[in-house]
């Protein structure tokens, strides 16, 4: 072993190796973007006069107690059936006499207690949107043959258009209080 | 066993240092992708809900936002334990100092952007309606009525919480 020079490392792979590095590092951090649920707020009750009264047929009233109990037009219903529930009401179109007489008229009243919990507040705004959503993802299958968020504004505003989102939100009530519920 | 001799007349090899740059790329890289923008420093504990139908929010710029939740160990002293609102970076005392927060968020904004004010509301899931409401009646009194819900992306649990 008489040789003069040590050889070099091969330093061509490092470039590489870094480069995996950095892609593993870029897929897994994530940078938290804000998405949320978007809520148009009613604006303030001037004069309870101006206050409309829908015919009931077009009222779907949701309940949500200090327990987190799921109640529609008074009666006990689980969380999962709810989305259905919210299309049947909307996309009624006259059909029912209980449900609404068209998508323009149906509304959905929620309300709930002091002592529910913001999560099944959230789960509930949820289905209801989610209801919705498929309605007019239905119809833009129907109408235009593609999915609701694949078509332009214009074409996506006539379809929201017929089935405007109408979700009321009562003035809440202090029933159970809000430390129970527990 | 001559083999395994050292060699100690000549001198020590260097060290390649072509491969320095690329290491300080990633570390520079990693630090990058890592580090989180921080506008306000939380004083409370929020973890959001999840759900299924979210939307992005536009504009950051155009965005307040509100914290609730039950204030972090730290300031538990100060604020005690149940659910606290957090504007800026401030823990506030009373619900009402709301509209006025709102008036000074909307000053600060372009005439023409006044109206497209949107407010976040980042609350922990575990907090009661029951102050989420007050923030609701105090935003419909400063008639700011765009309002987010911040969540998580997910599947949400149907079979209770």
């Amino acid at each position: 072993m008489s040789k003069k020079e040590i050889p070099e490392i091969n330093a061509a792979s490092m470039a590489d190796m870094a480069f995996l590095l950095l892609v593993y590092f870029l897929f897994t951090t994530t940078i938290d973007s804000d998405k949320g649920l978007q809520i148009l707020l009613p604006p303030k009750v001037q004069d309870e006069q101006s206050v409309a009264h829908p015919k009931k047929r077009n009222v779907l009233n949701v309940l949500v107690n200090g327990r987190d109990q799921l109640l529609v037009r008074g009666e006990v219903t689980d969380l999962s059936e709810l989305t259905e529930l919210v299309k049947k009401h909307v996309g009624n179109f006259g059909s029912d006499p209980n449900f609404s007489e068209s998508p323009s008229k149906a509304i959905i009243s929620i309300k709930n207690d002091r002592g529910t919990s913001y999560e099944m507040y959230i789960k509930v705004q949820n289905e209801l949107k989610r209801g919705y959503n498929e309605l007019r993802n239905n119809e833009a299958l129907a109408v235009y043959g593609r999915d609701y968020n694949d078509l332009n504004e214009a074409q996506q505003e006539s379809i929201s258009k017929k089935f405007p989102q109408k979700i009321s939100e009562a003035e809440p009530e202090n029933v159970f209080g809000e430390e129970s519920g527990q | 066993m001559s083999k395994f001799k050292k060699d100690n007349s000549k001198e020590t090899p260097k060290i390649s240092t072509a491969s320095l740059p690329d290491i300080v790329f990633m570390l520079l890289f990693f630090f990058m992708t890592s580090t989180k923008m921080k506008d306000a420093e939380l004083k409370v504990k929020v973890a959001t809900p999840t759900a299924t139908e979210v939307v992005k929010l536009e504009d950051k710029t155009l965005t307040s936002f509100i914290y609730v939740g039950v204030p972090n160990p730290r300031f538990e002293e100060l604020y005690g334990t149940s659910p606290r609102i957090q504007l800026n970076d401030a823990i506030i005392k009373d619900v009402k100092e709301i509209p006025a927060w709102i008036e000074m968020r909307r000053a600060a904004q372009p005439e023409y952007n006044r109206g497209k004010i949107v407010v976040s509301v980042k609350a922990d899931r575990d907090v009661k309606m029951g102050i989420i409401t007050d923030v609701k009646q105090q935003l419909r009194e400063a008639n700011a009525l765009k309002l987010n819900y911040s969540t998580h992306q997910g599947q949400i649990d149907y079979n209770g919480r």
